[in-house]
């Protein structure tokens, strides 16, 4: 009946990895090739625009963590290249300064493209899409003017010479293969980090950003590294412009250089490498195919990006993208392996109950929480019912710290926690679900669970982005750990298909397993019975059961009472945001004021 | 001096300030914030320099016709680039697909009318190029009149009490039987012709440029966050502050380092109140 229930042998698993690997990267070798050998069988007007079109994706490949990973939407990203194209210029003309060396030149560029990444990338962090994108089109308006009027050092309107890099790369031929170096430099560290946990982590941010946060993956730090990143590639692609145009004037960096960069990543698809990769290349070369076009290449742009935007939102990669239209068995079981829990809750130590005391919060005039006391005791289910609009997930998202309680306190063991601060969760061992399944719709589940771990990686975003060591062992460790707690839920099965595809009673389940990765000490289900037939709350409950046996403290908001009478230690019954009774099972099975306020006689 | 700077800021100022209305009225009805707001204001004034200049139409038919055309234009955006997203659950498809049309315009524009600046025909007669000149006093005038006409809209007819009603709560609105689709293609035609009327009004003083319209997508882009999302009132003020504090800087310090204050100014006010000075927080969703 089910094809899900077995973890899979491990040396079948690894070799099916390998063959996985060698499948993903047969695409970009074959790219590489084609590059190699267009010297050879074009002249060199076809080789400068291939050398265009390297060093456009050495600003795209970093761009694309930016736009296609984290979903942030930036249009001008122009200005680091302007930045990069003139520090470049400059330093090499020595018109303000001695003389630099090329290639200090292009270092101090790419890190005068960082800084200024960084900064026109922190706006992100308060402001929403539009607001964002107008930002950053403002931002490349000036650089524009600033080159403009800034004769002494840009040289105004007439522009300064470019530099020339060095021998052996100072022929076409030279030149172009330093930039398809860097260029496959740029590919290979981009994919490294979108094959690690902050890749996942950054699309996490883009499509369940509250779920991000409660997996404590910190937004700040993480888009400060990426746009610290995407500007230093984009300020080293501007000194690589600036030594392909010779000659460098405001006019080279027009915004609609920015909008092709952009687009090229949204045709190319989000979330994918290869897809950006095609676009850039097409684009750059499609003006190349007539001579009509140059003057329409922004308008064709254009309509591409609307195209792509109302029929193809997926992009070239979602065409690309095989996989996922392969049959999924349409018949499925979830059968959990509880037995397997000590495998990754085992030797943790508990370090004493959450308890809310007296805790206070209102919506406008309404009391969602009127001074409530719960405690929620490791090893033990503590079940949190009550009619609709009692408080219930209010008071999960209090101890969660998504709202401030205006009132009272929440406290693990003797520590007070955080209060406002939903990042600091996880570090606690404090993982949740949601009402409604919070999950990257795009990515495997297997991807989807390894999320949930992201804070218990070692290796710092620079290994990440070299694959040094610890890197691998981090997703080593990682993917055991998801595969694991797959297993354990019962979709061990599943783990390569798009989370997308999944039932909803099976996305409750990989909920489960996400918040499994943290090793949680308190586990927090917002009705996670919601919408599974009778035997999956069954197995649901075995497995709370079984959780929480393993020392993690479990909070059940719930409505299916039999659920809660079955498995819960204790239950506490909110009325108006009040306690209405707390007691064991079989004492509020008989409490009067439940039966005739919630359960029905 | 003064008098001359604090004339040509209210001017500039106002055009701003309708390009920030024609951002509200488009997102009141459809929560969507267009890229094609900047694009009408340019269309204003390359349309009515074509019809009156051009083909030297009578100066009336002439703004009759490109407020029609702008009309036109702001249907067209929301038949083909809001309308199709709104109905997706990816909030920010509506910022490429506004963008890409807004992109589509700008080129369209610029290949089949001019790259260069284009001179924009004499209205009324008073150039003189001091204060009595009429390129500062009409888009002045129709900021005033867009205020009017708004306020009595808003306040005085059916129609414009079922715009209100839309932005207010939308589901609310259709549970009542408005036609929100109806009403939602109206209002993009009445941002089209806001726009068109402010390009139109400051083509003497703006010129009739296709690059007008990326100009006025920031600058009319940066009263709307002052002042807060569909905020009108917020719209105007901001606006004409922000013309008046532009033309100040620029007579003082020079043309670039006024629009990095103009740059700064509207980072430091959005990081500082994300809502604009003139809107409340929303409570955020969970």
């Amino acid at each position: 009946m089910s094809a899900v229930t077995n973890a899979p042998a491990r040396p079948a698993a690894a070799k099916r990895g390998s063959m996985g690997m060698l499948r993903q990267l047969l695409p970009f070798l074959g790219i590489l090739a084609a590059a190699l050998i267009l010297p050879a069988v074009s002249n060199d007007y076809w080789t400068l625009i291939a050398t265009r079109a390297a060093i456009y994706w050495v600003l795209v490949s970093g761009l694309n963590l930016v736009v296609g990973f984290a979903g942030q939407l930036a249009i001008g990203w122009v200005a680091m290249l302007t930045l990069g194209a003139y520090t470049t210029s400059v330093l090499v003309l020595g018109n303000v300064t001695t003389p630099f060396p090329a290639f200090v030149a292009l270092a101090i560029a790419s890190a005068v493209g960082a800084v200024f990444g960084f900064i026109v990338g922190l706006p992100a962090l308060r402001l929403r899409t539009f607001y964002f994108a107008m930002t950053t089109l403002g931002f490349a308006t000036i650089v524009t003017q600033i080159a403009l009027a800034w004769q002494d050092v840009t040289g105004g309107g007439i522009g300064v010479p470019g530099p020339v890099l060095p021998a052996p790369f100072d022929t076409i031929i030279g030149f172009y293969l330093f930039c398809l170096g860097v260029a496959v430099f740029c590919t290979w560290i981009t994919a490294n980090v979108a094959h690690s946990r902050f890749g996942r982590s950054l699309v996490a941010i883009r499509d369940a950003d509250v779920a991000a946060e409660s997996a404590g993956i910190s937004k700040p730090l993480l888009l400060g590294s990426v746009f610290l990143f995407a500007g230093a590639c984009a300020g080293f692609a501007g000194g690589l412009f600036a030594t392909l145009q010779s000659y460098i004037s405001p006019e080279a960096f027009t915004f609609e250089l920015s909008v092709m960069f952009f687009i090229s990543i949204l045709i190319g698809g989000r979330g994918s490498i290869l897809g950006p990769l095609i676009a850039t290349i097409v684009l750059t070369w499609l003006p190349e195919f007539a001579a009509p076009l140059v003057v329409w290449s922004t308008f064709l742009y254009a309509a591409l990006l609307l195209l792509i935007v109302l029929a193809v939102p997926g992009g070239i990669a979602s065409l690309l993208d095989f996989r996922s239209r392969r049959k999924i068995e349409a018949d499925r079981t979830i059968i959990p392996r509880p037995e397997l829990l000590p495998e990754i809750l085992g030797d943790r130590t508990t370090p004493g109950a959450i308890t809310l005391k007296n805790v206070v919060l209102s919506f406008g005039g309404v009391r969602a929480i009127d001074g409530l006391d719960l405690a929620i005791e490791p090893g033990q289910v503590h079940g949190l019912i009550g009619p609709n609009g009692s408080g219930k997930t209010t008071t999960l998202n209090v101890i969660c710290g998504f709202y401030r309680p205006e009132a009272g306190s929440v406290t693990l063991g003797t520590k007070p926690l955080a209060v406002g601060a939903p990042h600091t969760r996880a570090a606690e061992g404090i993982a949740r679900t949601f009402q409604t399944p919070r999950l990257i719709g795009e990515a495997s589940v297997l991807q989807n669970v390894m999320v949930g771990g992201a804070i218990r990686g070692q290796g710092s975003f620079v290994e990440s982005l070299l694959s040094l060591p610890r890197h691998r062992r981090d997703e080593a460790m990682l993917r055991h750990d998801a595969m694991l707690a797959l297993n354990i839920v019962g979709l061990g099965g599943l783990a390569e298909v798009r989370a997308d595809r999944l039932q909803h009673s099976e996305l409750r389940f990989l909920e489960i397993a996400r918040a499994l990765m943290l090793r949680p000490r308190f586990l927090l289900l917002d009705e996670p019975a919601a919408g599974l037939s009778v035997e999956e709350i069954r197995c649901l409950g075995l497995l709370i059961r079984a959780i929480s046996r393993q020392g993690t403290g479990v909070l059940l908001v719930e409505h299916h009472a039999d659920l809660i009478f079955d498995i819960c230690d204790h239950v506490t019954v909110l009325n108006l945001g009040r306690e209405l009774a707390a007691g064991t099972p079989a004492e509020i099975r008989v409490h009067s004021e439940v039966v005739s306020a919630y359960l029905g006689s | 001096m003064l008098p001359a700077i604090l004339l040509s800021g209210l001017a500039v100022g106002a055009v701003y300030a309708l390009i920030g209305v024609t951002y509200n009225v488009m997102f009141s009805a459809s929560r969507v914030m267009s890229f094609t707001a900047g694009q009408l204001g340019m269309l204003g004034g390359v349309l009515g320099a074509a019809f009156i200049g051009v083909l030297g139409l009578p100066s009336i038919v002439g703004f009759v016709l490109t407020l029609a055309g702008c009309a036109l234009v702001g249907v067209a955006t929301e038949i083909i680039a809001v309308r199709p997203v709104l109905k997706s659950l990816e909030q920010h498809l509506y910022v490429l697909s506004t963008l890409a049309l807004a992109l589509l315009i700008q080129q369209f524009t610029a290949i089949n009318w001019s790259t260069e600046p284009q001179p924009f025909p004499t209205l009324l007669g008073f150039r003189d190029g001091g204060v009595g000149d009429e390129k500062f006093w009409l888009p002045i005038a129709a900021c005033a009149a867009t205020v009017v006409g708004l306020e009595l809209l808003y306040r005085r007819t059916l129609i414009g009490r079922a715009f209100l009603a839309i932005a207010e709560d939308n589901f609310a609105a259709r549970a009542l039987g408005l036609p929100e689709r109806n009403l939602r293609m109206a209002s993009y035609a009445l941002a089209g012709v806001i726009g068109g009327l402010a390009g139109f009004a400051s083509g003497q003083l703006l010129l009739a440029f296709f690059a007008n319209g990326a100009m006025l997508n920031f600058y009319g882009f940066v009263p709307v966050a002052l002042g807060g999302l569909g905020n009108n009132r917020g719209a105007i003020i901001s606006g004409l502050g922000l013309g008046v504090f532009q033309q100040a800087a620029n007579f003082t310090v020079g043309g670039v380092f006024a629009s990095v204050a103009v740059f700064s100014v509207f980072i430091i006010v959005l990081l500082v109140a994300p809502q604009g000075l003139f809107g409340a927080p929303a409570q955020r969703r969970v």
